[in-house]
């Protein structure tokens, strides 16, 4: 399963849902389906993104939030999904693509690649809802069922280690920024 | 009974309140007690208890973009830990934060593990070109609480607050 095709698989559904991204190949695939203004893309701070939807999720509980994380970003953030777990917003899916690389770098393993299962920790650390998909259509069924169940769901969603040829794109970080708050501030 | 100051705790607690912040991220620590229980009491703020102090920089971020200010409570080696967060989110986004740093390892520390973080705060909140002031006596924590949150608003950048010995500590 490549990203790319899991976010087109889904791209309809974000029409009116408030997404937060991580940077490099998630941010880059994203924008290549098309930016929106309730699209925002941390292209840095490793880890934080989760932490980003959980302080919109908290404080604006009328949105549904959808985070894209991938695995070498919630590595780094570990203790979030204890976090995420303790408050357990109803309105926060929280997506991690995990091609067990930190591609942007040059593919580099990361520890899922040795074994270390997100799902899994992510449920032990009290996430109600985990699952671990490997294609397309389990991923999209696994997606839907988290916007219906309104309940706090991490979908580890295993993809190839490929992505783009570039990762920056026309969009300056911070019109991106000011639009997405334009965007919250509206609704 | 704990030294930390009951009274210094509920002026910073009111002048936060004053300022319109609605959800606090913060990690335990002793000077904090009553911060942090103040916040947990209080049906108007969201209290976020987090795992490690950069996990707040992103929740304060979140909180921002979606219209909700917000106050980051957290003792100086938190800061120390927050600041890749500090850099690549806030300053990088222009994201306002306001930081409240409990101020560890000053002249009167007795914890020789505290002792080494007090030494660095200064400069490295000089480094990262960060306003500061030290909150070290309740006639201005209000005033300076209140300015340092105007500040962060119209310039779009962090700011810190130092809860120091003489403000939280009795003894």
């Amino acid at each position: 399963m490549r990203r790319l095709d899991s976010l087109s698989a889904v791209y309809d559904r974000l029409q009116d849902r408030v997404v937060v991204t991580i940077m490099g190949a998630v941010a880059a695939e994203l924008q290549s389906l098309g930016h929106r203004p309730n699209f925002f893309y941390l292209q840095h701070a490793m880890g934080l993104a989760s932490s980003m939807g959980l302080g919109i999720a908290l404080t604006r509980p009328e949105h549904q939030v959808i985070v894209f994380d991938g695995d070498g970003s919630v590595l780094m953030n570990l203790g979030g999904l204890t976090t995420l777990a303790r408050y357990q917003p109803r309105n926060l899916v929280h997506v991690v693509f995990d091609n067990e690389s930190l591609l942007s770098v040059g593919g580099f393993p990361t520890a899922t690649a040795t074994g270390s299962d997100l799902a899994a920790i992510a449920s032990a650390a009290g996430v109600p809802r985990t699952a671990t998909v490997r294609t397309i259509d389990a991923f999209t069924r696994a997606f839907d069922e988290a916007l219906a169940a309104r309940e706090l769901t991490t979908i580890v969603a295993k993809v190839e280690a490929v992505g783009p040829s570039k990762f920056v794109t026309d969009l300056s970080l911070l019109e991106n920024r000011f639009q997405f708050q334009r965007f919250l501030a509206a609704r | 009974m704990s030294p930390v100051s009951v009274t210094s705790s509920q002026i910073v607690y009111d002048a936060l309140k004053g300022c319109g912040i609605r959800l606090m991220s913060a990690l335990p620590e002793t000077w904090l007690v009553h911060l942090i229980r103040l916040a947990d009491e209080d049906p108007d703020m969201t209290l976020v208890r987090l795992a490690k102090e950069e996990e707040g920089v992103g929740i304060s971020a979140g909180a921002h973009l979606a219209g909700v200010k917000s106050a980051m409570l957290m003792q100086n080696h938190g800061f120390l830990a927050s600041i890749n967060g500090i850099v690549s989110c806030a300053q990088l986004y222009r994201i306002p934060l306001l930081m409240l740093v409990s101020y560890r390892g000053e002249f009167g520390e007795r914890d020789p593990w505290q002792t080494e973080g007090g030494g660095v705060t200064e400069d490295l909140l000089r480094a990262l070109r960060i306003p500061f002031a030290l909150l070290d006596h309740v006639d201005h924590v209000a005033r300076r609480i209140t300015k340092a949150q105007t500040l962060a608003l119209s310039a779009n950048k962090p700011v810190a607050l130092l809860l120091t010995r003489d403000l939280m500590w009795e003894e």
